[in-house]
């Protein structure tokens, strides 16, 4: 029984994060309809970058904000300068520049960083919790980074549905032409969109390093995993993404406590092809077919 | 009210509209008719600024608008209802009213009740997905929108494109309406001349890029030559 609770909220911590980085790949594809490959690496350097200033004698939550903050920057930037002039022309020019991007990412941190693998600090207790007599498998970053997603989740549902700006954003993304004949300064909106989502993925950054090893690596595994998730959720939802995250996370700690964590891969490999052939839309998928 | 002249433009050798100069009055509705290809969808892409002009100037209330981008349009007083019809399916149907009405800044709850009073079938369907509607209240859902914005000068791409002839007609009769009432400017691009000229004041008729004929309606609509050449009835 305990082993059955432990492996679910081992599952559960697990897929919170995954749901992170799969909200930040929906953010983006959502605007700009482009799968970003560079999401773990951008993350990757917010995150090492809070790590020298935590080095430096800073405090967790002053480094925490300024990943955060240089994630936002660092999204802008890269879209305005980097996938701006592509715009517009076949999608699979950005996809490729996100690849090159990777590549250089990587590059600049191992330059700035070093490659020598480091220990993340966390502001809470790593291990487990005790209630009644019996340790749980759920530490205090584990909950810390539940709580910090469904906020996220949160936000980012109430931006979207209820505000002028998710109206703008919304618009800009399905619709570019007719959101300009209707005042959206479209290009401002992407720019919005790459921010926001290297914010989130700055976040998911945080909450993969919290309490581990990190080096210029420890990001790029999760890529498959936070992609699996936002397939899932259907690559357009909020909610998705982190439902998308949840489910993974769970199966897959399930599969690695119960059946052998060598088929971890393989099972995401696998939940991935199965839903795009019997639901590519996701397992929520409700967008009504366009028609003009 | 809205002044084009000596416009051309195009599409790299293609030059689709050649030194075409034309005006839609105050409180009017003019017509732009044309078969296929004619040049109508280039002329309003190129007034509302989507599309660059290669020579010419376009003038909206006496100010140069020539280069002005599309995004500015609606806050200057020009509304653009494209062709297609450009509902966005993914929002709701008040959503893509609210937008219209961001299009000016905020959004007046009176600005969408008065939509809604406008078009009944919307204030019934408000919180459904646009994508939801038929084809005749898209219509009504894309010139509600426009209407949101509070608009001097109105341009629509094709309104009757697609619709049951009964649906055409109840349709320009409420833009008959907002003219007459609100003293609207209307550039009205339509394939569908002898509709367009029993609602429309004026008319111009292009041909291959250039303005072959600029009358009031009454007059091109009695023009048997012009009608047989031009207008397909
Ligand atoms: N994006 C484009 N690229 C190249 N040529 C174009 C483009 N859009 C239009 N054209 C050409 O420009 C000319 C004018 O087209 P336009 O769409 O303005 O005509 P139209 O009068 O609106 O026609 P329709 O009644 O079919 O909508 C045509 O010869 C057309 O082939
Ligand atoms: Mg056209």
């Amino acid at each position: 029984m305990q082993q059955l609770v432990n492996t679910a909220l081992g599952g559960l911590t697990l897929g919170m994060v995954y749901a992170a980085f799969a909200l930040a790949l929906v953010l983006i594809w959502r605007s700009t309809r482009v799968v970003n490959f560079a999401q773990a690496p951008m993350a990757m350097v917010t995150t090492l970058l809070a790590l020298e200033l935590i080095e430096g004698g800073a405090s967790f939550w002053l480094a925490f904000a300024v990943a955060l903050v240089s994630g936002l920057v660092l999204g802008a930037v890269i879209e305005r300068v980097v996938v701006r002039p592509v715009e517009g022309k076949s999608e699979i020019n950005a996809v490729i520049l996100t690849l090159g991007l990777f590549i250089v990412l990587h590059a600049a941190a191992a330059l700035l960083f070093g490659n020598g693998v480091r220990s993340f600090p966390a502001p809470f207790g790593v291990r487990g919790t005790e209630i009644g007599g019996t340790t749980y498998a759920i530490t205090g970053f584990g909950m810390f980074t539940i709580a910090a997603v469904l906020v996220t989740m949160a936000l980012l549902v109430l931006l979207f549905r209820f505000t002028d700006l998710g109206l703008r954003m919304r618009a800009a993304a399905h619709e570019p032409e007719v959101a300009r004949l209707l005042g959206v300064r479209v290009g401002g909106m992407l720019t919005l969109g790459w921010a926001l989502a290297s914010v989130v993925g700055s976040l998911s950054g945080i909450l993969i390093a919290g309490g581990d090893l990190v080096n210029p690596n420890y990001m790029d595994s999760v890529v498959v995993f936070g992609f699996v998730a936002a397939v899932l959720g259907g690559l357009d939802s909020p909610v998705g993404a982190v439902v998308g995250g949840l489910l993974l996370g769970v199966a897959l700690s399930f599969v690695s406590g119960y059946v052998g964590s060598q088929l971890v891969a393989l099972t995401a490999l696998v939940i991935l092809i199965a839903v795009l052939t019997l639901r590519p839309g996701g397992l929520f998928s409700t967008t009504p077919a366009r028609r003009v | 009210m809205l002044t084009v002249s000596g416009l051309t433009a195009g599409y790299g050798p293609i030059t689709a509209l050649h030194d075409v100069t034309l005006g839609a009055e105050e409180g009017r509705i003019t017509a732009v008719l044309g078969a296929n290809g004619a040049g109508k969808t280039t002329l309003l892409r190129t007034v509302s600024g989507l599309h660059r002009a290669r020579a010419g100037t376009v003038g909206l209330a006496g100010r140069d608008i020539t280069r002005t981008a599309a995004e500015r349009m609606p806050a200057l007083g020009m509304s653009h209802v494209p062709e297609g019809r450009g509902v966005i399916v993914e929002l709701t149907v008040e959503e893509n009213l609210r937008l219209g009405g961001l299009a000016r800044g905020r959004v007046r709850p009176d600005d969408l009740d008065r939509v809604y009073g406008l078009f009944g079938p919307l204030g019934e369907r408000r919180a459904k997905p646009a994508g939801t509607l038929s084809g005749g209240e898209r219509q009504m859902l894309v010139i509600g929108r426009a209407l949101m914005a509070r608009p001097t000068v109105l341009l629509l791409d094709e309104p009757s494109l697609g619709l049951a002839p009964r649906i055409v007609t109840q349709i320009f009769g409420l833009l008959r309406d907002l003219v007459r009432e609100e003293g609207l400017t209307v550039l009205l691009v339509e394939q569908n001349a002898r509709s367009a000229l029993s609602v429309a004041d004026r008319g111009v008729v292009l041909d291959l890029g250039r303005v072959v004929a600029d009358d009031v309606a009454d007059r091109l609509a009695g023009d048997e030559k012009l009608r047989h050449a031009y207008l397909g009835f």
